[in-house]
């Protein structure tokens, strides 16, 4: 069972969270814009990485909040768990300041407010 | 010396037993006695049976052949009735008073047993043998597997619940140390000196392991003192668990351990509960119990199992490893031979002929395959006047239900080459020992690599793939005095990991001296062809022998893996603990490989058999799952009305009157609602109260329809979908003030639907600013129905206006309802003109009893989820999860109306996807059968031809069904390819037992298609 540390709870056993998948998977802002492959390929297809897999999961019998980690598919081990958004990010939200780098482990889940005026049909971050 | 006849191989003295309590038990119904600190084996023995069981498929005579979790054929069915335990290596029970053991081979019973048939033809019972003769014909296959089935495994399940309690307990430790022989004590006691929180768990009734069965003296003392001092001082530490009885059986992901601990593996008398100092383990009355264990550091010091030698009927009663010997006559005083032949390939295997010699027993020969010998053990046991034969090996051996003899050849270090039997030695007993095998399972489990030793000719726990640490004879030490400097070092290690300071300590002084190393001898070539001979067994437990592995390779097996599942090699409680390595290295010999060419099969948990009551724990019964009830269970309950178990949820079904059955209720209680007025409890519905400035942009991209444009004040009918299009879920949207809305979800989504809509605001739209609340527990619903619904809230007294005008179809009010706040909703589930009351839980059940008062004079009748059903049926609405299965859009089920055309929305894009634009996709649709009296099953298929060849082409299926008593006949909804163009058609339904019946396909409102009545 996976020891998960929540950004906001502290390390917690598996059976708390909820998986919601590979992380960085960006809504199209225009879906109409594209083809029906392009869209399929943002509905169905993610990139499953023997290795090093960035993934949400939800403290869903916890805080309920939403955040990223970054795990190992083959070891289980799980290098870092990161808030999703600079709002979250804050010296007061930040579990561990010192170690720190509330720059450095937010990761931006959202380029521009609204479904519009966002661009790229699947944009992963850290790609 | 007079050995008392009951127990005629107990020795008269020694052993860790107490002698002065003397435990009666039953083996197969006989009359047995041994003392305290016996196991069952250790008794079985002293009794002098040595007949324990049938092996697996060849139905061979078996006795016991080692003395703990190695044992393969001393498995026993312990207890009677619901406690019964099957599966059970008699090796690991701990003798009580009154314990009933039985064998579970063998018909009529395991002195005579009908299936040693099989040895005769085991020429043909090889590997794949099931495999290969069950297969034709291939419709024979069930008669087969119920003959195989019955003759299959180790024992019966009681066939009664578990009267038992089980229970679950979450610890945390800096250090878990998994065995506690010398290396885990030395670990332990090093890291709690330290300052280390620490868990020991052993799986014997009292430390010390190897110790227990050793004469092997400590800093000038006997072993048992220093594992005594051991123990006090690690109990003094405040933070030092200590737990015998306990198997760590599983070593999970980052760090997490499994450990069962046997609290009444005593018959109950010490009242289980083995915490050692826990002042209520006197009174705790639970059986197993499972720690979950999360540890910073582990140390494994689980030791070795002994490997068996392979020879020619190397499986006969009286055939043991030397160390089971060596624990027989140490820890239990117990002598299973009286003339014994010790046969090895190193020197551990020398004291065990010490012991023999020391205990009275004769040794007829150390049959050793070195040419050189032992070193300082040779020369003890010489000195005891035992005949070593050096360079020879025992080739076969004679004795069917107990071995009479042995055959030995000269040894020329070559397998290849047949040997020339000899000599032959008469014998009782025969102690094998072909080194040692670290028990590296949870190493394994833990992800951790093996390397294969060539001196020690054994798999070492390489790098591990988590916290821990191997150490001791688990980690390849050989003499005590390496156990013990081997456990200090991994106690040092685990605490400097964990940032504490080790204290400076040394391990004990031992007594050590030169040995001599082991020679590589992994099978004895008997005189004749290698698959033409006797049998060799390399599992004994599972009958795998050295031609059956040959032969595997022969058809073509080359992994290690396959080669396991061919020939059953380290099945069943085995798990690799005896065979394995043996297996292995024919293998690589067959293949010409290497032994760590080949490899080593997967470690999976359990490590030994484990109970599915201790997984169970204490979630069983009641405590199974949380049941949720509403606010007016109770009045249900009273009422008499059966449940429906919706999730957690009970629901009550129907409210039978005068012993009414369920289609009789639910007749009735459709015409009260359709010609009155009916009273329901729908406050299981999902509720979420969804506020802030952007709350609405927010629901214009969840929702498909046109939030904005919502007043106030208003209702609407809401559905989501999933990004693929598919409904996901339905319910009402409740605009109760500019940026506030009420929505609510089905039954069974409510959850879901709630982590849906946060998954999008905190992962996709963090800067709408919106808030979620669920309310499903605080507010209960009361929905009442049906034409006279007003007059009854009018008695109640309400303080706005009901009338259609003030509070037309689908709005909102907030509003006191005979003096309680209520929020008033005109909406309707069932058609008629209706009004869901929510409303605090704690003032449902007065309101719901003020409303049946109040109705009174209008019968107002109570109903239940089967008739709600039924109402909903008619009308044609859809319960989602029942008429759709996430592969039916919105336009599937013809709610084009819903979908709004201005805006985008979770799941729009995927509606022009190809496949959803299909023509032929299946879609909503009413169904009469043309009867007017079969209610279809729910479930059923429809096809367009009756008569047509199979496969038979479905071009749909039932998705409700009811009878309805309004109509008069028979209503169903279904989903038919291309259906909405098919009205007025017929196709058939499959049923079971009888011809197709014709349906007709109608629109899938059956009542009131223009709605004045929800209306009115």
């Amino acid at each position: 069972m996976l020891l998960i540390e929540c950004p906001w709870c502290g390390p917690r056993a598996e059976t708390e969270f909820s998986y919601g998948g590979e992380a960085g998977i960006v809504r199209p802002a225009d879906p109409d814009a594209l083809s029906d492959a392009e869209w399929a390929d943002y509905l169905f297809f993610r990139a499953n990485p023997r290795g090093a897999h960035r993934e949400l999961w939800n403290h869903a019998a916890g805080c309920r909040r939403w955040f990223g980690v970054e795990r190992d598919t083959v070891t289980y081990g799980i290098e870092r768990s990161f808030v999703l958004n600079a709002a979250d990010a804050g010296p007061d939200s930040d579990p561990d300041p010192a170690s720190g780098s509330a720059s450095g482990d937010v990761v931006q889940a959202v380029g521009s407010p609204g479904l519009e005026g966002r661009a790229g049909a699947r944009t992963r971050q850290g790609e | 010396m007079t050995i008392p006849a009951v127990q005629p191989n107990r020795l008269p003295r020694g052993g860790r037993i107490d002698r002065t309590r003397r435990l009666a038990f039953t083996f197969d119904g006989k009359p047995c006695e041994g003392f305290a600190g016996d196991t069952l084996a250790s008794a079985l023995i002293a009794n002098g049976v040595s007949l324990v069981g049938r092996s697996f498929k060849l139905r061979r005579p078996r006795g016991i052949v080692g003395s703990g979790a190695e044992e393969p054929n001393a498995i026993m069915q312990i207890g009677e009735g619901a406690a019964a335990q099957p599966n059970v290596p008699a090796t690991q029970v701990e003798l009580y008073e009154g314990l009933v053991a039985r064998t579970t081979r063998g018909w009529p019973g395991v002195s005579f047993d009908v299936g040693a048939i099989n040895d005769v033809f085991g020429r043909v019972l090889g590997a794949g043998f099931y495999y290969k003769t069950f297969m034709y014909p291939r419709s024979w296959w069930r008669y087969y597997e119920h003959a195989i089935r019955r003759s299959a495994g180790f024992g019966h399940a009681p066939g009664e619940p578990d009267q038992d309690r089980y229970e679950h307990m979450n610890a945390h430790c800096d250090v878990l140390v998994a065995g506690g022989g010398p290396a885990g004590l030395m670990a332990a006691l090093t890291a709690a000196r330290s300052g280390a929180r620490v868990i020991l768990a052993d799986e014997q009734t009292e430390f010390g392991g190897s110790l227990l069965a050793s004469t092997e003296s400590i800093a000038g003392a006997p072993a048992a003192e220093w594992i005594a001092a051991v123990g006090s001082e690690l109990r003094e530490h405040p933070d030092c668990t200590l737990l015998s009885r306990s198997t760590v059986f599983g070593y999970h992901d980052h760090n997490f351990l499994t450990i069962v601990e046997r609290c009444a593996d005593d018959g109950g008398s010490s009242g289980g509960g083995t915490v050692e100092g826990s002042p209520q383990s006197a009174v705790n009355p639970v059986r197993e119990r499972l720690w979950r264990v999360r540890a910073r550091q582990v140390i494994l010091t689980q030791g070795s199992f002994e490997r068996p030698l392979v020879f020619c009927n190397n499986d006969r009663p009286g055939v043991m490893l030397a160390s089971a010997v060596s624990a027989w006559i140490n820890r239990y005083g117990v002598l299973p031979g009286r003339r014994a032949v010790v046969f090895t390939n190193n020197d551990s295997a020398y004291r065990t002929a010490i012991d023999l010699a020391d205990a009275g027993a004769e040794v007829a020969a150390i049959v050793d395959s070195r040419g050189g010998g032992a070193a300082e053990l040779g020369r003890r046991a010489r000195e005891r006047g035992i005949a070593v034969l050096e360079g020879h090996v025992v080739s076969d051996l004679t004795g069917r239900r107990r071995v009479r003899g042995v055959s030995v050849a000269k040894w020329y270090g070559e397998s290849r080459a047949t040997v020339s039997p000899a000599i032959r030695i008469d014998c009782d007993l025969v102690c094998m020992s072909g080194g040692y095998s670290p028990a590296v399972h949870l190493h394994s489990q833990a992800g951790g690599r093996l390397a294969w030793d060539d001196e020690r000719l054994c798999f070492l726990p390489a790098e591990s793939r988590q916290a821990n640490l191997s150490a001791g004879a688990g980690n390849g030490s050989q003499s005590l005095e390496e156990c013990l400097a081997d456990g200090l070092r991994a106690g040092k290690e685990a605490v400097s990991r964990l940032g504490l300071k080790a204290v400076a300590m040394s391990a004990p002084a031992t007594s050590p001296f030169a040995e001599n190393p082991i020679e590589a001898l992994w099978r004895v070539p008997a005189a004749r062809d290698p698959d033409r001979c006797a049998k060799q067994f390399i599992d004994f437990q599972n009958d795998t022998t050295v031609a059956d592995i040959r032969l595997a390779a022969r058809e073509g097996y080359r992994n290690v893996e396959h080669v396991k599942r061919y020939t059953a090699l380290g099945f069943g409680t085995d798990q690799g603990k005896l065979g394995n390595i043996n297996g292995m290295a024919v293998l690589a010999e067959t293949l010409g490989k290497a032994i760590p060419e080949v490899g080593t099969t997967t470690f999976r948990p359990a490590y030994t058999p484990v109970s599915f009551g201790v997984g169970a724990g204490e979630s069983v019964g009641e405590l199974y799952d949380p049941v949720r009830k509403t606010a007016v269970h109770e009045w249900h309950e009273a009422a008499g009305a059966p449940m429906e178990v919706v999730g957690q949820w009970r629901r009550p079904w129907y409210f039978p009157r005068n012993g009414e059955d369920l289609h009789a209720a639910v007749a009735r209680e459709c015409l009260a609602v359709r010609n009155s007025v009916g009273l329901m409890d729908a406050s299981t519905l999902g509720k979420i109260d969804a506020c802030g400035p952007d709350v609405i942009e927010f629901l214009e991209r969840i929702y498909t329809h046109d939030v904005a444009g919502m007043k106030v004040g208003r209702c609407a009918y809401g559905i989501m979908l999933g990004e693929d299009g598919m409904l996901m879920d339905d319910g009402v949207v409740a605009r109760l003030a500019e940026h506030r809305f009420y929505l609510t979800t089905t039954t069974g989504g409510a959850a879901n639907v709630l982590g849906w809509l946060e998954k999008w605001l905190q992962t996709e739209w963090p800067d709408l600013q919106v808030y979620l609340t669920s309310l499903t527990e605080q507010y209960s619903t009361l929905a009442l129905a049906g034409p006279e619904s007003r007059k009854v809230l009018d008695r109640l007294g309400c303080n706005i206006p009901l009338d259609n005008d003030s509070l037309p179809f689908m709005t909102v009010r907030q509003a006191v309802l005979a003096g309680m706040p209520v929020t008033l909703f005109r909406v309707s589930f069932s058609g008629e003109l209706a009004f869901e009351i929510n409303i605090a839980s704690d003032l449902a059940l007065a309101m719901w009893k003020t409303l049946m008062e109040a109705g009174r004079e209008f019968d107002i009748t109570p109903y239940g989820t089967e008739t709600m059903h039924v109402l909903r049926a008619e009308k044609g609405f859809v319960i989602v999860g029942q008429d759709t299965d996430g592969s039916v859009t919105p336009v599937d089920l013809g709610m084009n109306w819903l979908l709004s055309k201005n805006k985008d929305f979770l799941g729009r894009r995927s509606l022009g996807r190809p496949d959803c634009v299909r023509e032929d996709r299946k879609q909503l649709v009413g169904l009469l059968s043309s009867d007017a009296a079969t209610v279809l099953p729910e479930g059923t298929q429809l096809i367009e031809e009756p008569g047509s060849p199979p496969p038979v082409p479905m071009c749909g299926h039932v998705t409700s069904s009811y009878r309805s008593a309004h109509l008069g006949h028979p209503i169903a909804l279904a989903l038919v390819a291309g259906g909405r163009a098919r009205r007025g058609e017929t196709v058939y339904a499959a049923l079971p037992k009888r011809d197709p019946l014709p349906v007709r396909i109608v629109a899938p409102v059956f009542y009131d298609a223009g709605g004045q009545r929800q209306h009115a």
